[in-house]
This record gives structure tokens, sequence and C-alpha cells, in this order.
């Protein structure tokens, strides 16, 4: 890929969202103009950007990567997270804006007036933050490696430098402004490319995508491993190697082949495991069935197109596509990042409109993601051997489009998926700032810094010292957790008089607990095979109802807590809609009377 | 690469369990000789009781605080008697409970501790514990507010004595519940003060200006009547002690528009307004009399046009806003005697401001000013996003 180009975009990216994000719009306005200056932001703008926050890596890179080798049970990821907003706008979102709380632990103090409670909440949010953080900086790190070759931990230390800057700097100016254009860059960075993807799939005669074959090398095509690699041939081939296979070493032939001009030495490779060093080239001959990186299987088009097949070799496919769905489901509303947005709407009724507009506009983006997914096993096949099918986003325009136009898509990409990161990591980087300073610093503007650092430097460190999960898979975990620690917290809050103090303690550390002492025990096993490993690499669909049972028996068992009194402010303030409590006092009447004009 | 993931996940989920708990359970500890325990026990049973005692005496409060106070006592039972109503009863021998009141009159009457004698309690059961009780009544500000009863099965002089003292606290407790309410009061009443001191002068100002433009621009002088009119309503409101910045800003924007009609070209605002804010929640009235002090101390004595800036930024958990103007300045000792509440009848209410902002949000939310003579006057205030019991009305 052509590294300038690339970096460009990242540097246009990254400039822009910082100069924006710290130093505003100098824009000044005269008071004759105040009306239209401090009109409340539009829902439209308002869902741009709350759209333009939530759409992660995992959106933007790891959708595409996850369908293209596990096939269409991973569509489960981009409708949970858009359906995960119909679930917030039919439960949350307008008495959440009502309630005044700002942050989910502000929620949790405002509803149960407890300290204990606000308190685990706070750790929560820092913990599903940091799970959070980690993808979107491992697939920062991913991208600039894949645009321009630079080592892994790079990428992530450009992305959060940046992110702990500005909220360091007391978080972005006009981060409406921000993150909605950020929406709509990520809405045309993938959707311009998959126009010219889809032309140039008809223009190769379109392919068949769910025949009965295997992903096989469309031309010959010379495969560049950058790690140690260890892959599975089903049928023996011959190829051409340079570098390190199998533990020999093949140097570069002075005569370039004549059928391929690859300077690799022909090797024979046998059905089975092959294991090739950092640095190897493999050249494969056109029409050879493509090896796999070992633990993903190869799936035929037909069973990567049928649901529930287990294509790629994951387990018990009906279990964690319903896991998944639950915990995207019911995660989304606990997301610290995106209800700190819904406090800019003016009231309940904005905030319901405005959840409106985030479905559509996000089912308008995750329409185009699989598209990516589908059409990266028959141009870019290659990514199932290196196992990186996270970067099919950013190297399919390259592939399929030759020369300068190619290069300007693969760098509009690279913007996108920048702005990505830095977007939701910065969204991630200031809730989680504010959390900690208001509960462990004090609050003052010195302890916002620090916190902004605390925020930010935990997740680097393990987003560079780790090589981590597939980016949606990742946060599909951060997504588990919120799911069975502040869905419960948030529904049953608002929606149920019982619940108590001890009731919501019990179930946040129940629920919280339990899903995040799967995601450890998924990061210590790897992968595993059996019920054990389903049930601990899609922990919602357990540990959600846990959650719910836990904190609604606890608040029963405590009954003799509830303040009647306290319960009634609470809910009164989060359930009746603004006018009628404004009712009492009616603006002065407006008559409409024209202006006499007196003779005289 | 696989164990590092491992080891450092395994770290973080483990070191934020333990944060968690080391929250949780802190300060509970166990510690020193049985004497030790003994006084941290009843320090203990002191300290659970004060805070509902803090709300004034009443049946919740009362519930709540009767429970620890016989912990503190070791009584079997304990009575707590509102003005002529039993608030509560803490402990057996319920059926006792309906005398509670009679128990108490005698003392409630003498203003004095009172033994009840055992005949008046008796109730035939040989079981029952409640056989005899101390009364001692609750004297507040020299007012008997009610009594606290304590049954034993037999009355030493030690338990009238720890009695005694236990009351004394009960009643130190509830003078402080007064004091508190008497602050809140004052606030409010200087809350309404504040309210109704539309500045005579801004009133008169305003009048002649709209006059001035009766005849020359009669369609002028009807909107700044209604803006006139509708500053006054949002001025003179009478519920809510907060509003949002929204709110305040549209109220900011009519005072401007009527000091514009008569500053005429001579004044300039500029608005640097983040959205995000708009909704935070604010002390009604605290944003006018910035303002006003910028247009009048700060613009009025300049000759020529001046400017001024209105900000409200968005700054991590909490909104920054900042009024500022290039006008004269202020004598920073002046400004200080301002804030402290010694300015004379002159003095716009930035002091009332400081205060309320003080009462409500603490002492670091104060006004900040940066002002010296001649070299203009920036205010700013930092109020937080969310505080518990802080709303918009």
């Amino acid at each position: 890929m052509n590294q300038s180009l690339g970096i460009a975009a990242l540097v246009v990216v990254l400039a822009a969202t910082i100069g924006v994000g710290v130093y505003g719009l100098r824009l000044s306005r005269a008071t004759s103009d105040f009306y239209v200056a401090s009109r409340e932001v539009s829902p439209l703008w308002n869902a741009s950007a709350i759209s333009g926050e939530y759409l992660s890596a995992a959106s933007f890179l790891g959708v595409a990567g996850l369908v293209m080798a596990y096939g269409v049970d991973m569509l489960a990821y981009p409708v949970g997270y858009a359906a995960g907003y119909l679930v917030l706008l039919l439960l949350v979102a307008a008495p959440l804006r009502r309630s005044g709380a700002y942050t989910l632990p502000d929620f949790a103090e405002e509803r149960l007036g407890s300290a204990a409670v606000r308190r685990v909440a706070s750790v929560l949010v820092a913990v599903i933050a940091w799970l959070y953080l980690v993808p979107q900086l491992q697939g920062a790190g991913l991208t600039l490696q894949t645009v321009t070759g630079a080592p892994r931990w790079a990428g992530a230390v450009v992305v959060a430098g940046a992110v702990v800057g500005v909220s360091a700097a007391g978080g972005m100016r006009s981060v409406t402004l921000v993150q909605g254009l950020h929406f709509w860059l990520k809405l045309t960075a993938i959707a311009v490319p998959a126009v010219f993807l889809v032309l140039a799939w008809r223009s190769a005669g379109s392919p068949a995508l769910t025949g009965d074959d295997v992903p096989r090398f469309p031309h010959a095509t010379v495969v560049a491993l950058d790690q140690r690699t260890t892959f599975d041939v089903t049928a023996p081939l011959t190829i051409r190697a340079t570098g390190e296979l199998d533990g020999r070493s093949y140097a570069a032939t002075a005569v370039p082949s004549r059928r391929d001009g690859s300077t690799g030495v022909p090797v024979r490779l046998g059905r089975g495991e092959h294991t090739a060093a950092a640095g190897a080239r493999l050249a494969f001959p056109k029409g050879a069935a493509v090896p796999h990186r070992k633990g993903l299987r190869p799936a035929t088009g037909a069973a990567w197109a049928r649901p529930l097949s287990g294509a790629g070799g994951r387990a018990h496919p009906l279990y964690a596509v319903y896991s998944i769905l639950l915990a995207t489901f019911l995660g989304t509303m606990g997301l610290p990042h995106v209800l700190v947005r819904f406090y800019t709407n003016p009231d309940g009724r904005a905030a319901r409109r405005t959840t409106v507009l985030v479905l559509v506009l996000l089912s308008v983006f995750y329409l185009l993601p699989p598209v990516y997914g589908a059409l990266g096993r028959v141009f870019a096949p290659q990514l199932l051997l290196t196992g990186q099918t996270d970067t099919a986003v950013l190297v399919l325009p390259q592939i399929t489009q030759a020369g300068e136009a190619g290069r300007l898509l693969a760098a509009l990409a690279t913007a996108g998926a920048f702005a990505a990161f830095v977007s939701t990591a910065s969204g991630l980087t200031v809730s989680v700032a504010a959390v900690v300073s208001q509960d462990l610093l004090k609050g003052s503007a010195r302890g916002f810094r620090l916190a902004s650092l605390v925020a930010g430097v935990p997740p680097l460190v393990m987003a560079t010292t780790t090589a981590g999960l597939p980016v949606a898979d990742a946060i599909g975990l951060a997504f588990a957790v919120a799911a069975s620690s502040f869905c419960p917290l948030l529904v049953l809050g608002i929606w149920w008089r019982g619940l108590t103090d001890r009731g919501a303690l019990a179930g946040l550390v129940a629920g919280g607990g339990l899903a995040a002492v799967a995601v450890v025990v998924t990061s210590v096993r790897g992968p595993g095979h059996g019920w054990s490993a389903a049930l601990l690499e899609e922990p919602a669909a357990w540990t959600v109802p846990i959650a719910f049972a836990v904190m609604a028996i606890g608040s029963l068992l405590t009954r003799h807590r509830i303040s009647d009194a306290a319960v009634d402010r609470v809910m009164v303030r989060m359930h009746l809609p603004e006018e009628v409590t404004a009712q009492a006092y009616p603006p002065v009447p407006q008559v409409d009377v024209p202006p006499q004009t007196t003779g005289g | 690469m696989a164990p590092l993931i491992t080891t450092l996940s395994a770290a973080l989920v483990i070191a934020a369990a333990a944060a968690a708990l080391f929250w949780l359970v802190r300060g509970r500890r166990g510690f020193g000789t049985p004497a030790d325990r003994a006084a941290f026990a009843t320090l203990h049973s002191a300290s659970l009781a004060a805070p509902p005692l803090r709300e004034g005496l009443n049946p919740d409060s009362a519930r709540t605080a009767a429970k620890h106070l016989r912990a503190l006592l070791g009584t079997p039972a304990l009575a707590v008697i509102g003005d002529g109503t039993l608030l509560a009863w803490e402990g057996p021998g319920r059926r006792h409970a309906a005398q509670a009141v009679e128990h108490a009159k005698d003392a409630m009457e003498a203003g004095r501790p009172w033994v009840v004698p055992a005949e008046a309690i008796d109730c035939g059961d040989l079981d029952c514990p409640v056989r005899s009780a101390v009364v001692v009544p609750l004297v507040v500000d020299g007012l008997v507010v009610g009594a606290l009863s304590v049954y034993a099965r037999q009355i030493s002089a030690g338990l009238v004595r720890a009695a005694g003292e236990v009351a004394h606290w009960v009643i130190s407790q509830l003078e402080l519940a007064e004091l508190d309410r008497s602050r809140t009061l004052l606030i409010e009443a200087e809350l309404r003060a504040l309210r109704a001191q539309i500045s005579p002068h801004f009133v008169y100002n305003s009048l002649t200006a709209i006059a001035s433009f009766v005849r020359t621009d009669p369609d002028q002088a009807r909107e700044l009547l209604l803006e006139f009119a509708e500053l006054t309503r949002y001025s003179l409101r009478r519920h809510g002690e907060f509003s949002t910045l929204a709110e305040e800003l549209h109220s900011v924007d009519r005072y401007l528009r009527l000091e514009r009609a008569r500053f005429g070209a001579r004044l300039r605002v500029d608005l640097l307004i983040a959205p995000e804010v708009l909704p935070v929640a604010v002390p009604f009235l605290c944003l006018q009399p910035l303002v006003e002090n910028a247009v009048r101390h700060g613009l009025g004595p300049k000759p020529t046009s001046g400017r001024i800036t209105i900000r409200a930024e968005d700054a991590g958990s909490d909104c920054r806003i900042s009024v500022e103007d290039d006008g004269v300045g202020m004598d920073p000792e002046q400004v200080r005697a301002q804030l402290a509440g010694k300015g004379g009848g002159e003095s716009l209410g930035l002091g009332n401001v400081d205060e309320r902002l003080r009462a409500v949000f603490g002492d670091d939310s104060g006004l900040v000013v940066e002002t010296a003579k001649g070299a203009g006057t920036k205010i700013t205030i930092r109020v937080p996003k969310y505080r518990s019991g802080v709303h918009a009305q």
C-alpha cells in the first residue's frame, strides 16, 4: 500500500479531531443570533454524534473480518450492535435523560442514594471501558502496520497519546460536532470503496459466493507473512517459498520462475500442519485451495452462507449466536460513552427522537461491512491464511482497484478506520476520566488530568503487550460485562419500585463479576472446545439472567430498606414528561395584536 | 503471546476487584483492647444514630435512630416521643407502646428527667422486661420538643445518668438540625431577596429606553416591552432553586437586548456556548448578576465601545462558564470586599451568587474573578454537570 497517502489520511484525521476538539470552533456570534446559537443540538446531529462515537474498530474492521472467517452467523454482531439501541429506546432513553444523571454511577446514586453502589458502578465503568479500549488500540496498531509497515505498538501509541491528550486538555470543546463529523466520515469511508468493490465483483463475472467450493486463489498470489504463522494444508500443493518454512530456510533464487515471476524455491507441501516464520514469502499458484490459519476451518461457500452451520470451526453456533445477541441487545445501554451523549438532548422526548435516528443511521452503516466480508473471500482469501481478516476493509480497495484510484480508496478507508479508533477511544477515555476523577480524586481540574492518564495508560499497556482476540469478539466481551451489570441496574431501576441498594449491589457484583471472570478465563485458556469453552467465550446467555435474578431476589429480601417518599420523587422525575411539570407555570401568552398606527 | 494476555487481564480484573473490596470493607477491621473496642462500638452506634437525628424529629428519623440509641444504652426497650405522639418504639414489650405518651407526660411537663414508678407500667406478665422507666425530656432552645423513654426491668442510678447523657447528645444533634434548617432558610431568603432585586436602575433605564422608541419605532418598542415582560416573569418566578443553563442564557439574552436598546452600537456581545452543557442545572439567576456587573461596572463608565464575551464550555465532569468584558476593570480589594458580603448597597449581588454556589456545590465552586484597574474583568464559575439533589425545574 502507498505509505505516504495512508499516513496523510491518518494525520488529517488526527489533526482535525484534535484541532476542533481542543480549540473548539472560534465562531463568535452577536447577541441577535443568540437563538440560533443556543438552540439545542438537533436530534439528527446528536444522533450522528452518538453513532460516530459508537462505531468503533469492531464495527469498522471487526464485523467484516468475522463474517469473512466464520460466515453469516457473525451477522449477529452488527444486528445486535444496531438493535441494542431499540432496547435503549424502549426502556431507557427518555427516563434516563429526565433523571438528570450524567454518568452511570450518577444514575446509581440518584436512584438508590447509596455511595457503595456508586463506587461499584464506578469500578465497573472502568473495567468495561478498559475492555473496550484494548481492541480499539490493537485495531489502530493493526491498521498502521497494514498501511505503513510500522510495528504493532506504534498505532496504539499514536491513538492513545491523542485521546489522552485531548482528555487531559479538559475533553473536547465541540465534542458533538467532532463526533457527528466522524460518523459521516466513517460512512463515506466504508460506502464509497464498497461501491467500487461491488463493481469490481461484477466486472470479474460475478463469481459465486455461495458455491460448493472452498476459497481458492483467484490468481497467482505471493503472501508475505509478518509474523510466525501455522496453517493447515488440506490438499497437497507445490508453492515457491523464500524465508523459513517448516524449520528450513529457503534463499531467493537468482532467476525468477518463468511461470509466476517468483524468486522462491519450489516446495511441495503435504496435507497437514505447516509453520512459516515471520518474513517468509510464499507464492501460491492460481486456483490453489487457500490453506487456512490453524484453528480456522475451510468452509465451502454454501456452508459459509448457511446460518448456524458452524462454518470456520466455531462450536455450538446456536448458543453462541443467541448469547451474542443477548449481550449486544442489552449491553449497549450499559456502555459508559453512550449514556453521556444522551445528556445533550434537551428533554426526554428529544432523547427518544435521537435514538430513533441513531437506529436509522446505524442500520444504514451496518449493511456495508458484510459486503467486505463476503467479497473478501473472493478477492483476498490470503487473509484466511495470515489470519488477519480484520484488515479486509483496509486491503480490499487496493486489491480490487488498480492504480491511483485504489490508493485513494485505501487512504479513505484508513481515514475512516482511524476516525473509528479515535472517536470511540476518546469518548471512553473522557467517560472513565470523569468517573475516576469524581470518585477517586474528588473532582478537581488537576484530578481530571491525572484521571485521563489512569483511563488511557492501562489499556495501552495491555494492547501493546498482547496479541488479542479478533476485534469484534473482544468488544463482544465488553458488551457481555455491560449487559450483565448495568442493564439490570437500569431496567430494574427505572421500571421497578422494589429495587433496593443491597439488591443492586449484589446484582452488580454477581453479574459483572461472573462475566469478568469468564473474560479472564477465556483469555487464559485461549480458544477451547466443548460446552465449557462455549459458555465462557460467550457468557452473556447465563450471566445476564443470573444478574437479573440476584438483583431481584436481593431486593425482595431487603424490602424494608425502601423509602417510599424517595422512590416516589425519583420515579416522578423519570417518568413524567417535562411539559406536565412545566404546565403549572405557563409562559406569558404572546398576544398577537398588530401594532396600532396612531395618526397625528 | 497468550500467557502474557492471560496474566495481564487476570491482573487487571483482580486489581479492580481488590480495589472494590478495599473500598467496601476498609475501616471495619478490629483493633486494640476490649476497652478500645467498647469505645469504638459506642462511637459507632452514636455515629449511626447521628445522620437521621440531623434531619430533625419525625417518625422515619426516630425509628432509625431509636435502633442505634437502644444499642448505645443496652436497655431492653426504648421509646421516642414527639410532640404528644409516639414516634418510635424499639424493643420488646410492644403492648406498652400505647401508654408511652402517658408515661412521658410528667417528665415533659416538668422539663426534667423523671422516673416512672413500676406500678404505672406493670402489666402482670412476669417475663416482660418492661417494668420501669426513666423519661428524659428533649429540650431544644427552651422548648420541650419530645422525650426519650428508657425502659428496663429495674432502673438504676447508672441508667438514669446514662439516659440523661444520651438525651443530651440527642438534643445537641437536634439543635444542629435546627441550625441546618435555619441556614437553609437564610439562603432561601437571600435568594428571594436577590430575585426581588432586579436593579431599580435597570427598570428605570429600560423603561426610558423603551419610551424613546414609542414614537420613532413602535414595533421596536413593542418588542422591547415584551422582552421586558418575559424577563420580569422569569426573574420573579417563585418556584425552584435551580434552572437550566439554557434558560439562564435566554434570560441573559433578553437582558442584553434591553441594554443594547440603551447602549446601541457601543455594546457588543459574543456568545461561545457549547451545546452539550445547555441542560446543566445551575442556581437560579446566577448568570444575570455577572453580566449586569460587566455592563454597569465594566462598560458603563467606559467612553468607547466595549465587548462582553460569555462562554460556556464542557470541562470534563464540570461545566465552565465565564463572563468577560474589556471595560474599566475593578479594584481587586473592592471585589474581595464584595465577595465577603461587605459591598454595601451598590453591590450587584456578586457576593450573593458566590455564596449560593458555595452553599450548593461546596467551597471550591465559588466565583473566580480576574481583574485589575483598566484591564477588564473575567468572572469564571465551575458547576458540576451532576450533583445528587440538584435538579432544574
